[in-house]
């Protein structure tokens, strides 16, 4: 199982800002170990994030994005005190979901 | 005692349910493989259900002019448009362009940033597509002065 999300979710004014900080390899796919064969593909393929258990945001990711990804958003009505989950599932089939709430 | 025909008819029957049940984690994760194989920008979009790309002021990448690290490239999109059902980051480059896609629903901004792998200096795209399929976009060129993909 892969370490948790950090997640900050920041009210502002009618929304909500949310940085998350994931912890994943991202191994592209492209590179060769010390053998010389490839390294296979490891990332992160889908991220969604829900609001209040209401989704709100769904993304497909490829092995480009950097390794620990770091997303930014901001979501509407969102208010202190309301809950941010974040969701990643990667192409080995793991997956991890970590909350937050506004602040 | 079970013959190995049995065996392998049972066997099939359990497939056969599997598959006419199917996997709904699998039905719902709509990971758009073609999309992120696709080496150029443009088949990149059609892969993702737009048409032909358009420039457009109203679409934004942000992103630095150069990257000392290829491995860790900020890049932001964002657009003022209404009615945008994806958001792309590409760079032009890299062995497969695509490198993330976000689904955008009214309950947030369209306003993503992360950060990405960069092989070589490259051209990075934002675009848009629209409900109706038309696709707008926007490009930038960063420098990268130390390559992010051969490790």
């Amino acid at each position: 199982m892969a370490d948790p999300m950090r997640i900050r979710a920041q009210a502002s004014g009618d929304k909500a800002t949310v940085r998350v900080l994931m912890s994943h390899e991202m191994e592209s796919g492209q590179r060769r170990d010390a053998a010389g064969k490839l390294v296979p593909a490891w990332h992160i393929t889908e991220v969604t994030a829900a609001l209040n258990g209401k989704q709100v945001l769904a993304a497909e990711w490829g092995p480009a994005v950097s390794k620990n990804p770091f997303l930014q958003f901001a979501i509407k009505g969102a208010k202190a005190g309301d809950k941010v989950a974040i969701t990643w599932k990667d192409n080995k089939g793991d997956s991890r979901t970590d909350e937050a709430t506004v602040s | 005692m079970q013959t190995r025909r049995e065996t392998l008819k049972q066997s099939a029957v359990v497939a056969g349910l599997l598959a006419s049940a199917g996997f709904p984690q699998f039905a719902q994760a709509a990971f758009n493989k073609t999309a992120f194989d696709a080496k150029t920008v443009q088949d990149a979009v059609k892969a993702a259900g737009g048409g032909a790309v358009a420039e457009s002021k109203d679409v934004t990448i942000t992103g630095p002019d150069i990257a000392e690290n290829g491995a860790v490239v900020p890049l932001g999109v964002s657009t003022s448009l209404s009615g945008v059902k994806q958001l792309l980051i590409l760079v032009e480059k890299n062995p497969s362009t695509l490198v993330a896609l976000f689904h955008v629903s009214d309950a947030v901004d369209a306003n993503f940033s992360t950060r990405a792998k960069m092989g070589q200096s490259s051209d990075v795209y934002a675009v848009a597509i629209m409900a109706d399929g038309k696709a707008f976009y926007a490009k930038k060129e960063v420098k990268v002065t130390l390559g992010g993909c051969g490790g």
